[in-house]
């Protein structure tokens, strides 16, 4: 497909909002969903005479998510104000950090197919969300809820080779950052953003080319489509001699296409400066330690663990541990019933198709692991079969009952006696003559047609392997 | 040192419109303050700390435990222009 | 001469010993206003009497300013009244929350019953740019009271209120407190919240007390005094009682008088005054020794490149959008931007907005702000070395008294050096205090400023209150004021 003469270099800014109890700066409730301007204070608001007092949650929270992604926690940090005005900006600048971040030097691997990739991740720093815009024509509405919110900046460096390599970028990075359980992560929902800065440059140039930075994407698949759409434009307009400028961009879905911003002749002097009202911090070692050992253990480690100890594919590995609340499930489950292959197969197949047809999470259904666990087990007996076990899960899921209680309840109970399945078979031997007489002439689906017509008339509980070996002895 | 270009651009980023003879008048008296300010370039600086902060005091956090917000009522009471609860301006155009 | 002529622990004796009431107090404040109020214009707000007589009637005893009516500046909110800078673009902007110090005096009994007039923004030291006109000094009525807490100076001093909070980011209070002949005092930054304070510059920025005499002044202080969570910059220390200070015997203490705040540009009966009041402290047991403070001539400079810095910042969120004055019939938001901040700001406003500005952006950062914050740490190093071999400092508060209406308005650069003095504590965070020490021929009261070691309030309290006991300028009454 890349048949360029240029290299691609993607950096992107993700903004991660924090599921702290409060605002960053005051103890406004961040709950969403409220009414407007009904979760605001004068702090917040910016009201004048207001001052902010940092949220020591957001700051370990911070520090938290910088460790996950292996940065140098800074011993000193501050906070400064970028000035610039718009309208969701109460102050009409932002408390961020400029120059002392909390988090700096640290990466991301991503797994490609030629291998895997170190993506370096520039600094994470802590900053407040900006309130919401409502446009409506001829004037706009204003709700500041949301402002004060704790976001999270994680700025990459520009190591990102083509679209896909930052779609990948997105995926990992999001499953580490919810199994640290500090934010929604949802791109859908705001609580998880991305802007992208991508640039071209011929082959064999050592510096970067002019970037263009890419905003409005919202999904992890528009931002590999946008960011496509870039490299086809700028490509393009390299080759017919044309010099890329320095812009901002927008991504329209519908339409599939960037377009440039109004540009704005003084768009980024944001006359940085430290922030006043806040003191500055010193993030001791030991809070450093003691938020270290906090961390849960991490994607990679725990897919590594899956295959190491259950002897689980890289494929299923990498499934099973992409999302943390999933894995905490499938070890749960694998330590009552020690069948790790089984699970990861429940959990991969029907349940993952249930849950995707109902558009839920595994959390949100009221399966429990011993019951899965309990489940498996009795597969493994005999009692059931794994046909029957398929309808039992998806009731399992509803309503969150034993395994034994569905069974006894329906009658499910799987039929391993031989002489309440013998009627039966000789009725569907007698009733298939054209079968019985295919399987003898070697065609032998005609015995799997006719384990069938079994199953059906017992509704699905006689025991599979059990049928085929009466049918096979009674037909030879 | 300081021209009239610049105090324009300076304008601009202070969203402040200066007519003709307030952006002559400013451009002479920022320029008269400026070269004031300017004998501060014969102070050394060479290895000396910044001071952002007079306070002794460092690390002062807030506890994530919520308190009541304000009364939607109280948030807008002095809103010149709001609509169902929220603030209203004029359209925002450009970013 | 009315009960409002008293100073508040004068009036609290009383009170306790069933002579007078705060309704006595209320009523000759109220006649004293409605005399000269006309001519001097310290007032931008005064609440309904009949709810301050029947808040009179109900004030409990035992808390320290129990009774006592008090006016504050009017960059202090207070919830649900006006709090408006003196600027056209805060002129309807009603707070829903009170600043911390307001809940500080009102819990200490105090009767706040209105606010009082200042520079707009606190940009200034002749409370000239104020949207409602300036206030008169009671001591010559063609000539500024100080700024920018001029009003809080001039009603004091006219004695239309007992005591009163300004603000201090250069000098704003111990300035006015010098013209006026009265008491003011900045404290140590962070002593006293400034949760509230509508901010102009907020690394610089302290509320404090003025008040006819030392002893209120030190009331007032530990009223308003003490840590506030709501503000990351206050400090957790303990407020002790101030009062227990106040002694008359100052031996044992060392006191430094600075050289460079003893040169031409000072004027000649200025410098006189000091002079004398230096002796007298010699005579009440301070030892007297020169001390330099040699980064004192780049103050100015300092502070006009920070100061203005965080006050562009700060202003920014007076936009129209959520509160005070909008511009009307605007197309789109940048241009209500402008168009509001344009009408709505006063010229001094923006020039301190525009100066600003230019010392951040892109280019300028380095030579000017960064620049600045370096030198900043230079004077604060000179205070250090110089407590080392002193407890306290003696200069004069303003190199001048006070100067006519309309004199200094012309020449913003000439306004700003009247601040060299006072500016150096705001830049070093240090407590100072302005008491009077002498009049000219002229009879315009001259102001003395005493600075002390970050915390160290005790020792300029003690000192002022000993020096202001052994002479009697603090007990001479501005002329007789008549609309």
């Amino acid at each position: 497909m890349n048949k360029m003469p240029y290299r691609i270099d993607i950096g992107l800014e993700v903004h991660l909002q924090l599921r702290t109890e409060t605002k960053v700066f005051c103890s406004c409730p961040v709950k969403f969903g409220a009414l407007p301007n009904t979760q605001t204070c004068p702090v917040c608001l910016g009201f004048p005479g207001s001052l902010p007092v940092l949220n020591e949650k957001a700051l370990e929270y911070a520090v938290k998510v910088a460790l996950a992604l292996n940065c140098t926690i800074e011993n000193k940090i501050k906070f400064d104000r970028k000035n610039y005005y718009y309208a969701d900006l109460p102050k009409n600048f932002q408390i961020s950090q400029f120059d002392m971040p909390i988090g700096r030097e640290g990466r991301i691997d991503i797994v490609m197919p030629e291998g895997r990739k170190k993506i370096r991740i520039k600094r994470v720093h802590l900053e407040e969300d900006a309130g919401k815009l409502i446009h409506k024509g001829a004037y706009s509405l204003i709700d500041y809820n949301r402002a004060g919110t704790p976001l999270l900046e994680i700025v990459s460096e520009p190591d990102m080779a083509s679209p896909q390599e930052a779609y990948e970028y997105l995926l990992i990075l999001k499953s580490i950052l919810a199994y640290l359980d500090v934010s929604d992560c949802n791109m859908e929902e705001g609580s998880l953003r991305c802007d992208a800065n991508i640039s071209l440059r011929p082959e064999g140039c050592d510096s970067l080319g002019t970037k263009n930075e890419i905003k409005n994407m919202n999904t992890f698949k528009g931002v590999k489509s946008a960011l496509e759409y870039e490299v086809t434009r700028q490509s393009v307009a390299l080759k017919e001699g044309s010099k890329i400028v320095q812009m901002t961009r927008l991504w329209d879905a519908d339409k599939r296409i960037t377009t440039a911003m109004r540009s704005k002749e003084e768009s980024h002097d944001y006359r940085y400066f430290p922030e006043p009202d806040l003191v500055p911090f010193t993030i001791a070692g030991t809070f450093v330690e003691r938020v270290r050992e906090s961390l849960p253990e991490l994607p990679e480690i725990r897919r590594m663990r899956f295959i190491k100890d259950f002897g689980l594919s890289t494929y299923e590995a990498e499934l099973l541990s992409r999302e943390r609340r999933t894995a905490d499930f499938f070890e749960e489950t694998q330590g009552l019933c020690r069948s790790p292959k089984a699970v990861a197969n429940w959990i991969m197949g029907d349940i993952s198709r249930i849950l995707n047809e109902r558009h839920m999470e595994l959390s949100e259904t009221k399966l429990a692991a011993v019951n899965l666990s309990d489940m498996i087990k009795l597969i493994e007996n005999g009692t059931i079969s794994s046909k029957i076990a398929k309808s039992l899960i998806e009731e399992m899921m509803e309503s969150g009952e034993a395994p034994g209680e569905i069974i006894s309840k329906k009658g499910l109970t799987q039929i391993s006696d031989e002489s309440a399945l013998e009627g039966i078979i000789d009725r569907v031997i007698k009733e298939n003559q054209k079968s019985v007489t295919d399987y003898k002439n070697g065609k032998k689906n005609a015995l799997g047609y006719m384990v069938g017509q079994v199953m059906k008339a017992t509704a699905g509980k006689a025991n599979p392997k059990l049928v085929n070996e009466l049918l096979h002895s009674k037909l030879s | 040192m300081i021209n009239k270009e610049e105090v324009k651009r300076i304008a601009l980023l202070s969203r402040l419109d200066l007519s003709d003879d307030e952006l002559c008048e400013m451009t002479t008296q920022l320029e008269k303050i400026l070269a004031y300010i300017d004998e501060l370039k014969e102070v050394s600086v060479e290895n000396t700390e910044i001071t952002s902060h007079v306070v002794q005091v460092g690390n002062i956090f807030r506890r994530d435990k919520p308190r009541p917000s304000l009364k939607k009522e109280d948030a807008l009471c002095n809103a010149p222009k709001k609509e169902d609860g929220f603030f209203k301006v004029p359209k925002v155009i450009g970013e | 001469m009315g009960l409002n002529a008293l100073t508040a622990h004068e009036l609290k004796r009383l009170f306790n010993d069933g002579r007078a009431e705060p309704r006595d107090v209320l009523r000759d404040i109220y006649g004293r206003i409605e005399k000269a109020e006309g001519r001097l214009g310290s007032f931008t707000y005064k609440r309904d009497p009949d709810k301050i007589f029947s808040e009179a009637s109900d004030y409990g005893r035992g808390s320290m300013l129990s009774g006592i009516p008090c006016a504050i500046k009017d960059n202090i909110c207070r919830k649900g009244e006006p709090a408006t800078c003196a600027s056209k673009i805060l002129d309807t902007f009603k707070p829903p929350y009170s600043a911390t110090c307001v809940k500080k005096l009102e819990d200490a009994g105090a009767l706040i019953f209105g606010r009082l007039n200042m520079d707009e923004f606190a940009f200034g030291s002749s409370c000239e740019t104020s949207c409602y006109g300036p206030t008169r000094n009671p001591w010559d009525t063609t000539r500024s009271p100080g700024g920018s807490s001029g009003g809080s100076a001039a009603s004091v001093a006219a004695d239309e209120t007992i005591i009163a909070l300004g603000s201090d980011t250069g000098g704003s209070i111990r300035q006015p407190a010098a013209f006026t002949g009265v008491v003011g005092m900045k404290p140590t930054y962070g002593r006293v919240s400034r949760f509230g304070l509508i901010a102009f510059a907020s690394s610089l920025d302290q509320i404090g007390p003025i008040t006819k005499d030392v002893r209120d002044c030190a009331l007032t202080l530990k009223a308003i005094s003490g840590h506030d969570e709501m503000d990351s910059t206050s400090v957790d220390k303990p407020v002790p009682d101030y009062t227990q200070y106040l002694e008359k015997d100052l031996s044992g203490l060392r006191a430094g008088i600075p050289k460079e705040y003893f040169v031409s540009g000072v004027d000649r009966e200025v410098e006189k005054a000091v002079r004398s009041s230096i002796e007298i402290f010699k005579e009440l047991g301070a030892e007297i020794s020169e001390v330099s403070l040699p980064h004192t001539r780049y103050a100015v400079s300092t502070y006009y490149i920070i100061a203005p810095a965080e006050a562009s910042s700060n202003l920014a969120r007076f936009d129209g959008v959520q509160y005070g004055f909008r511009s009307e019939d605007c197309d789109n938001l940048q241009q209500m931007y402008v168009s509001t901040r344009s009408k709505g700001f006063g010229e001094e406003a923006k020039r301190r907005i525009m100066l600003g500005t230019y010392v951040l952006s892109s280019g300028y950062y380095d030579a000017y702000y960064l620049r600045a914050s370096k030198v900043r740490t230079k004077i604060r190093n000179d205070f250090k070395d110089a407590f080392e071999k002193c407890d306290f400092l003696i200069t004069p508060t303003s190199p001048t008294t006070a100067f006519r209406l309309g004199e200094k308005s012309g020449d913003p650069l000439s306004m700003y050096l009247a601040d060299i003095f006072t500016i150096p504590a705001n830049l070093a965070g240090i407590p100072a205090i302005s008491i009077p020490c002498g009049f000219s021929e002229a009879g315009l009261p001259i102001g003395m400023q005493l600075m002390s070691d970050a915390f160290r309030e005790d020792i300029i309290l003690k000192a002022a209150y000993a020096f202001e006991q052994a002479t009697d300028f603090h007990k001479r009454r501005c002329p007789d004021i008549t609309n």
